[in-house]
């Protein structure tokens, strides 16, 4: 029973995203929220019907018709599609536009779909409200979800969604692919929000591990999503799924039973999922093509070596450099930091440590966790110093018991 | 934090036979070390390269063609940090690859 719950939810999840869509595309995203209740009202009708009557045997087909009529119900009902709608579409020239034209089909899934995530990128809202307002439209979550997702509660996160929608109703956002020529700009938002989303899910706040998967299956979802049409299958569309895949390899290594995360140097490199680093290098190959070397490029050429275990020098010299590069485009402290361990790596401790002497990255607990690493051997008091500042810095209690242990290997 | 423009000068110096794994190493010290800066958050801007070929137009409309064998040292290229005053950028200065080329650096305030 529980895993047949399991199985539905799963099911609402992939198909609210969908059936929004499509709904949207029709009736326009000015009528956003009605689609959510629509498809909420669907969901809910399901489950009661199916609870008595068992599970038809194509619940989706079963979806779209209810979907279909309610729509028409709703629409009728409130003469919204008699005053407001009919008129904007017959304004229009596709006058052949009916209510029957509510097609579930694929193509027209994947095009409200594509579109959708285009809408939502809009740069009219703010990247978090953005993040918020994929998660909901576009992958499903719940309000719940997303609030445990940010560390939020429900009103903010509804008050955000809320925020959101409204900007895409006075901004007049249209669900359309951009022109030819706008298209580059805008995609670079949308695999920015993609980005996120994964990283949202990657490195995430929550301690909810299968809520951390199900963000970056999402933002891989729609990664994929992009890949399967000309206009947005570019190299860098193709950098950052390499880059995900890669990261995402690891997703079981890097977690315990006891809900601590696995240091990479501590994985077990069995865990890692070889399908999905092949993924990777498939998308690394593609994203080769053309002179434009993104971020995404630079990240996945380095999450490229981190699933190979073995080090050489080749490996951390190339790491080196991207980092380098890496650093002229996008400049972060965490990027400092690996940049400053891959020349520990590549050119030696007294190198590394010299370099690290100059970030002055005071409030970083990883900072000194390096400093600790670089002095070890050469001064062991100064490195137990800088343990101990990386100790008190530490927020959670497994960082903590890792670097107590390093402190207690230097004395 | 002051812009600074750090200006790089390099004796003449035909790089057209050198071998490609030398080139190699040269680059990367130049990227290791611009590298350090830019892990610092001392980058602003990484400057432009400059090809080796040239000319010069002098008063009278006289035009010459490099390499410039009548300068000591020529310009190579150009990177912007950002320091507190006029010595921070000159410590950042060291370790530039320029001077074990024998050339120099040179540190001016963008105003």
């Amino acid at each position: 029973m529980e895993k047949a719950h399991e199985s539905l939810k799963q099911l609402f999840q992939q198909e609210f995203s969908k059936m929004v869509a499509v709904i949207s595309k029709l009736f326009g995203l000015q009528h956003i929220e009605i689609a959510e209740d629509i498809v909420s009202e669907t969901f809910l009708l399901a489950t009661e019907t199916w609870e008595t009557k068992g599970i038809p045997k194509n619940p989706t087909a079963w979806l779209y018709t209810v979907a279909k009529q309610k729509t028409l119900y709703h629409f009728r009902r409130n003469k919204i599609f008699e005053k407001k709608v009919l008129p904007e579409l017959t304004s229009r020239e596709e006058k052949t536009i009916e209510i029957e034209a509510l097609n579930f089909s694929q193509q027209n899934i994947k095009d409200s779909q594509l579109q959708m995530l285009f809408a939502i990128c809009t740069p009219a809202i703010a990247s978090e409200a953005q993040i918020g307002l994929a998660l909901r439209i576009l992958c499903g979550f719940g309000i719940d979800e997303i609030a445990e997702a940010f560390l939020s509660n429900k009103e903010t996160i509804n008050k955000r969604l809320f925020r959101a929608k409204e900007k895409l109703r006075i901004e007049k956002v249209k669900m359309e692919l951009p022109s030819e020529h706008e298209i580059v700009n805008r995609l670079d938002n949308v695999l920015h929000i993609i980005y996120l989303l994964f990283s949202e899910g990657y490195y995430s706040k929550t301690q909810n591990q299968i809520l951390q998967k199900d963000l970056c299956l999402e933002a891989l979802r729609l990664g994929v999503m992009l890949t399967t049409y000309e206009r947005t299958n570019r190299p860098k569309t193709n950098a950052l799924m390499a880059l995900m895949c890669f990261h995402a390899s690891r997703f079981n290594a890097r977690q315990t039973n006891e809900d601590a995360a696995v240091l990479y140097e501590q994985q077990n490199e069995a865990l890692w999922d070889t399908a999905l680093i092949n993924q990777g290098n498939h998308f690394l190959h593609l994203s080769a093509q053309g002179d434009e070397i993104s971020s995404y490029h630079l990240e996945a050429k380095i999450a490229y070596w981190h699933c190979i275990k073995e080090d050489t020098r080749e490996k951390w010299e190339d790491i080196l450099q991207l980092y380098n590069q890496l650093l002229l485009v996008n400049y972060s402290p965490s990027v400092a930091l690996n940049r400053t361990f891959a020349l520990y790596k590549a050119n030696g401790q007294q190198a590394a440590l010299l370099e690290a002497e100059k970030l002055k990255l005071e409030n970083n607990h990883f900072y000194f966790l390096l400093l600790g690493e670089l002095y070890k051997n050469i001064d062991n008091i100064k490195a137990t110093s800088n343990l101990k500042k990386a100790y008190a810095l530490a927020k959670t209690q497994t960082e903590k018991q890792g670097i107590q242990e390093k402190i207690d290997s230097l004395t | 934090m002051k812009d600074f423009m750090l200006i790089f000068r390099q004796p003449s110096y035909d790089y057209s036979n050198t071998p490609k794994e030398e080139m190699q190493a040269i680059g990367k010290k130049w990227a290791d070390w611009v590298g350090g800066i830019a892990a610092q958050g001392k980058l602003t801007n990484n400057g432009t390269r400059l090809a080796l070929e040239g000319k010069v137009l002098k008063a009278g409309g006289v035009i010459t063609d490099g390499p410039f064998v009548e300068i000591r040292e020529r310009l190579g290229s150009f990177i912007v940090v950002k320091a507190d005053s006029l010595e921070d950028a000159t410590t950042l200065a060291h370790g530039c690859p320029a001077l074990d080329a024998n050339g120099s650096v040179e540190i001016r305030a963008i105003i």
